[in-house]
């Protein structure tokens, strides 16, 4: 049974294999990111970081998930347990879910393409899985019969309505001047006129900012506010459950880096032979990701009513007019 | 008649910068050119390199009159020892962590250059507060303050110091900086 129409659909077995390779490889990138961020924190505060695990610091992240998966599992009394239990498999399971429709390249051979799944609906499944993600922070929060994880958890509530509209308005332009909604489509319509970042500079900025607000990264981490909330909506969690958050916003992290390069960066075409492709996606994501850290080094963290009117006062009437002009000079041409 | 203005403005006296205020097209450009301020700031860090000492491999240069561990000398030509045993240190000691016990010197075997000699001499770090009275009390300038300030240990016994301890030349050099460096 086809659920969504797909563009390009290989044989079962590939499929199985792809996702593995996916999920082995992002799996693998999310500790060296943990790492980088830490390393590249430390140098944008004139410090070193972590360097003394391993040469250079390089075991770091190694010893932060042993250390996770050593904790005790351990559960407040006032906690609602399936729940409770669920909640971080919830955010792994979407961050993992939305990593399919990343595209690595093109069809290769006529056989294999180079991402997930090509469904034509692309963008949207990854905005489907981005609010199951809200609901494992919101359930996490709820159940861990908290205060400061209910409030962390509201905010993140409060957060996701605010934000998701203008992301999606501000990929609205780009939808309407590639003609599709699959990203593999508009990551090949860039390699025919221009990185849509140039004509969509407006919507990619916003795109950005939103992509902060979604994946909980500062200036906009206010449902963790480490200052205010403790850890919001993680505060009871520990061990691996709190390793799965962690590791859930660096998933999507890589995520969201990749939607922005597939749909304003061009994807994975780029100067140089055809078999680079992958290795220019990845080398996007990680540039994109390190604007994430930049960001996170510089900009302090927004006051609540700040958030909201940013997201509703600014963004929003901003991706508006945005998605207006693109649809009158998209007729108009 | 007193100036009613001692602090008037002038070259050393720089004014606040302020930013535009919020709302309207100056507060776009408050928003986005204070931000990219910001990433300018954040950035130029990175281009400065790190500033960090790292402590065990690399130590913190010390001032020539920075005030460390005690040492006692003594003279160079006859290698007797300069204190006299007179206790003027542990009369001067704020914190009481200095004994001395005198003892008067034999003719024929002498150990320091006067009339008596310190038999005891016992600095208790762990109540030393490195005021640096016992160097500005002593008539012949037996103690003074050497540069070691790495002296932690497990064992409170282990922080008094003996005569022995505080004559020999202490095993790792602390490195020095110039004074005004």
């Amino acid at each position: 049974m086809v659920a969504a129409d797909v563009g390009f659909a290989e044989a079962s077995w590939i499929m199985v294999v792809k996702s593995l390779v996916i999920f082995a490889v992002i799996l693998g990138i999310v500790p060296m990111i943990l790492l980088l961020e830490r390393k590249l924190l430390g140098r944008f505060q004139a410090r070193y970081g972590p360097n003394r695990v391993g040469p250079k610091g390089l075991f770091q992240p190694l010893a932060d998930v042993v250390k996770l998966l050593s904790k005790e599992a351990y559960k407040p009394e006032a906690a609602v347990p399936v729940l409770w239990a669920i909640a971080p498999a919830l955010v792994i399971l979407s961050a993992t879910a939305t990593l399919a429709i990343i595209p690595f390249g093109d069809v290769v051979d006529g056989n294999v393409g180079l991402y997930g799944i090509d469904v034509s609906i692309g963008i949207l499944y990854a905005f489907a899985f981005g609010s199951i993600s809200f609901y494992g922070l919101l359930l996490g929060g709820w159940a861990s019969g908290s205060k400061y994880s209910f409030m962390g958890a509201m905010r993140s509530a409060a957060q996701l309505i605010s934000y998701e509209i203008s992301m999606g308005l501000a990929l609205l332009g780009v939808i309407m001047m590639a003609g599709s909604l699959s990203l593999v489509d508009i990551a090949n319509a860039q390699a025919d006129t221009i990185w849509y970042v140039i004509p969509q500079f407006v919507g990619f900025l916003i795109f950005m900012v939103a992509g902060f607000a979604e994946t909980n990264r500062p200036p906009f981490d206010l449902p963790e506010a480490d200052a205010e909330l403790v850890a919001g909506y993680n505060t009871e969690y520990g061990g691996m459950r709190f390793g799965s958050y962690f590791m859930a916003e660096y998933m999507e992290m890589v995520v969201v880096s990749g939607i922005a390069a597939a749909m304003f960066l061009g994807g994975w075409h780029g100067p140089g032979p055809d078999w680079l492709g992958p290795i220019w996606m990845l080398a996007k994501i990680m540039i994109l990701i390190c604007f994430f850290i930049w960001v996170r080094a510089t900009l302090p963290r927004l006051r609540y009513d700040q958030l909201m009117s940013l997201g509703w006062k600014v963004l929003l009437p901003l991706a508006t007019l945005n998605v207006l002009v693109t649809a009158v000079l998209v007729v108009v041409w | 008649m007193a100036d009613p203005y001692p602090y008037l403005p002038d070259d050393s006296i720089v004014s606040v910068q302020r930013g535009p205020e919020p709302g309207g097209i100056k507060g776009v450009y408050r928003a986005f050119g204070e931000t990219l301020r910001g990433l300018k700031t954040t950035m130029a860090r990175v281009a400065e390199g790190p500033v960090t000492i790292e402590y065990p491999e690399e130590k913190t240069p010390v001032y020539p009159r920075f005030r460390g561990r005690h040492k006692l000398h003594r003279f160079e030509d006859t290698g007797l020892e300069k204190c006299v045993g007179c206790s003027l240190c542990a009369a001067a000691c704020p914190a009481d962590c200095i004994r001395v016990v005198a003892a008067e010197n034999d003719p024929d075997d002498r150990v320091s250059a006067g009339e008596r000699y310190a038999a005891v001499y016992e600095i208790n770090l762990a109540r030393c507060i490195f005021c640096g009275y016992c160097e500005v009390a002593c008539p012949f300038d037996a103690i003074t303050m050497g540069h070691e300030y790495e002296m932690a240990d497990y064992n409170r016994n282990d922080l008094i110091f003996t005569k022995e301890m505080l004559l020999a030349e202490p095993i790792l050099k602390v490195p020095l900086r110039n004074e005004g460096e």
